[in-house]
């Protein structure tokens, strides 16, 4: 049986598949918008679209795993990407990935257990004459260092507070 | 006061990566406090990296530079007189007479920088539509003959005439045919397609158009990858512009060609910046690579006539039809004629585009406009192509830039994406990234790709380790050769370049960690007992 809330997502899916009905190929495009709206894409949205679209659910699934920017569940509050590919090695890369692993206790590809900071790789963000380059929430920083990472994390921590630390006043208080 | 003083700040996503927006609030703010009337263009990147984010102010004398502006110095340079052009040691004269520029030979990126990307009035004050125009003035046919004359190939890495794929498309009947521009630009050093996307798009979107005239293409899309938010936005603006403006519809300039352009986004696959690949992605699939033949030019996207060409192919087309293919073929030598825009990147003092005639040698670039590392430590290795590009030792840098010279070392140009590496690289690490990432990317569809990588990434970890090092050399050769010869496409095909010339030019960082260690400790032992 479909919770209240289940059905309500089917439903939008329903709809963002109608705002793409006359888009060659749209499949791409409409999962970027669910992701977009819901932040990954769910499982039950796989049967939805394929029925939507006339596909198969296993056409639907391979789609949806092959690109790495489509989640399966929600990512932190906030997203860092940090590059790896030749020209960010070069100026250190791998370094500045060593502390960010270390500095928020996970490795790439994972969430902090507070729902925090998703930490990610990524391979190339076309800054790479100003490396080692990264994204916060889809923002491009260059010549990133421990430093400036950390600051950047504070900012974004400061911008969306969890929301266990908001009171109804709008005062946040200490957890 | 009263003329306001026009101040550009770029809106380029280097730019804004370190500090451009929050330097044109501060301009703005500061100027308002000192009760100057003060108009902020924000302009695409002139391409000097280096000095982003690059203040250029208009005065009497041009348009003078102050760079790097860190947003904490702009109160500051203001008081120094920057809106007069005053001198300040970030004060870099007249931008447009800096030698790393004016040496250059501008084409596709002749007003990249220059413009406010998105003002229709600056595109056309700054030549553009001069080649739609004359395009539309003479016959498809006449179009595609002046591209085959003037030489341009394939700037995605390929090199392939673009002529000849043109004719091929427009030869092919049919009632739907395609105009696919690759904007995938995966390859790391490269940012090219990036910066004209955001510097200058009307002009990719002219030269698409000129292709669909002369295809009889009458649908094209652009294929963004989605790591360049900013290059969606702004493409996305200058198609809807382009649309009221009458550059694409209906009735294209009044001359009664259709056409019309959609933005689709990747969606971080780096294979679907090979062709068929991005095409299947574009049809709403996995982005696995297609067999060849068919070639896309017959049977494309939905299986129709498709033109496929890189951003920089499709950008050089509105400066060859507007001022003749005879003017592009006089550029470059022996068969890369026009110019191609090189990128510095990786660990480089002075980072950024470089678009020049072919023919300049690797070690002018890396060391005349990047002025050698950024770490100020010696140059070791240079990668030239992207990620499955040559790395190519420091005296080899005498290699002109220019596609059969650097075939015939073994090397190729690519998309010109030039990467610095100063000599703390561990060239066995670069090697086994390469397989690393031919893994992490492969689309899986051929073995050779899909496995060899996974394998390949073993192997090395073994010679390292030192287990069996000639043993597994061998094998590593016997693997390097069979991904070369066997894989689908260039993905699987092209990984063995990194990683064989890896293993040419540095043998030395192959030979077992352990082993290296215990030598280097021997060493710091002797060098401490004298």
């Amino acid at each position: 049986m479909e919770s209240p809330g289940a059905a309500t997502r089917a439903d939008r899916v329903r709809a963002l598949v109608a705002a793409h009905r006359g888009d060659r190929g749209a499949l791409l495009p409409i999962l970027h918008r669910i992701q977009e709206e819901f932040g990954y894409i769910d499982a039950d949205d796989v049967p939805v679209l394929a029925a939507e679209l006339n596909i198969s659910r296993a056409d639907v699934h391979g789609v949806v795993t092959f690109y790495t920017d489509f989640r399966s569940e929600p990512a932190g509050r906030t997203v860092v990407r940090l590059c790896r590919a030749e020209a960010c090695q070069a100026v250190g890369a791998e370094r500045l990935i060593a502390y960010a692993e270390q500095s928020l206790g996970v490795a790439l590809g994972q969430t902090t257990p507070d729902g925090a900071v998703t930490l990610e790789q990524v391979f190339c963000l076309g800054n790479c004459a100003l490396g080692p380059s990264g994204q916060v929430d889809g923002q491009l920083h260059g010549r990133l260092t421990p430093a400036r990472l950390d600051a950047l994390l504070a900012a974004s921590r400061a911008a969306a507070p969890a929301a266990y630390e908001v009171t109804t006043s709008g005062k946040t208080v200490n957890s | 006061m009263t003329t306001p003083v026009t101040v550009y700040v770029p809106r380029d996503s280097a730019a804004l990566s370190v500090g451009a927006d929050l330097v044109a609030a501060e301009l703005e703010r500061v100027a308002a406090q000192a009760g100057r009337s003060v108009r902020v263009v924000r302009n695409g990147s002139r391409g000097m990296l280096w000095l982003e984010p690059l203040v250029e102010v208009v005065t009497e004398r041009g348009r003078i530079g102050y760079g790097p502006v860190a947003p904490e110095r702009v109160g500051e340079l203001v008081a120094a007189g920057l809106f007069d052009g005053a001198d300040h040691e970030l004060c870099q004269g007249v931008v447009e007479e800096l030698p790393w520029l004016r040496n250059q030979t501008r084409l596709c990126f002749a007003r990249v920088g220059v413009i406010d990307p998105l003002s229709p009035e600056d595109y056309v004050a700054h030549g553009g539509l001069a080649g739609l125009r004359a395009a539309l003035a003479t016959s498809p046919a006449e179009v595609v003959a002046e591209v085959t004359e003037s030489g341009l190939r394939g700037r995605g890495g390929a090199g392939f005439p673009a002529g000849i794929k043109w004719k091929t498309v427009a030869d092919t009947p049919d009632t739907l045919k395609f105009v696919c521009c690759n904007a995938d630009e995966g390859d790391s050093g490269t940012f090219a397609d990036r910066m004209l996307m955001e510097g200058d798009p009307f002009t990719l979107i002219e030269g698409m158009t000129i292709a669909a005239y002369a295809v009889g293409a009458s649908e094209g899309y652009v294929y963004i990858r989605s790591e360049y938010p900013d290059a969606v936005r702004t493409m996305r603006r200058a198609i809807a512009i382009a649309r009221e403006q009458g550059w694409l519809g209906d009735d294209i300039l009044g001359s009664g060609l259709r056409f019309d352009l959609h933005v689709r986004v990747g969606a971080g696959a780096y294979i679907c910046g090979e062709e068929t690949a991005m095409l299947e992605s574009l049809e709403g699939k996995r982005g696995m690579v297609r067999a060849k033949p068919p070639i896309p030019a017959i049977s494309g996207l939905f299986g129709k006539p498709t033109v496929v060409n890189n951003v920089l192919t499709l950008a050089s087309v509105p400066a060859i039809l507007a001022d003749g293919a005879a003017a592009y073929q006089a550029l470059g030598v022996a068969r890369s004629r026009g110019t191609q825009v090189f990128q510095l990147a990786g660990n480089v003092a002075r980072g950024g585009v470089v678009e020049t005639a072919f023919g300049m040698t690797l070690g002018e670039l890396v060391h005349t406009y990047g002025g050698g590392t950024r770490s100020g430590r010696p140059v070791r290795a240079v990668q030239v192509g992207g990620p499955l590009g040559a790395y190519l030792p420091a005296d080899r840098l005498d290699l002109p830039l220019e596609y059969e010279a650097f075939a015939a070392a073994g090397a190729m140009l690519g998309h010109g994406g030039v990467v610095v590496f100063d000599d703390t690289v561990d060239m066995a690490a670069m090697a086994r990234f390469a397989m690393e990432f031919c893994a992490e990317e492969s689309c899986g569809k051929c073995t050779p790709c899909r496995v060899g990588a996974v394998r390949g990434v073993e192997t090395i970890d073994k010679i390292v380790a030192g287990q069996d090092p000639d043993g597994n050399l061998a094998l590593l050769n016997d693997l390097c050769e069979l991904m070369t010869e066997g894989s689908l496409c260039a993905m699987g095909g092209l990984t063995p370049m990194p990683v064989r010339s890896a293993l040419l030019h540095f043998p030395d960082d192959f030979t077992a960690r352990t082993e290296r260690r215990a030598e280097e400790s021997a060493g710091r032992f002797e060098e401490a007992k004298s």
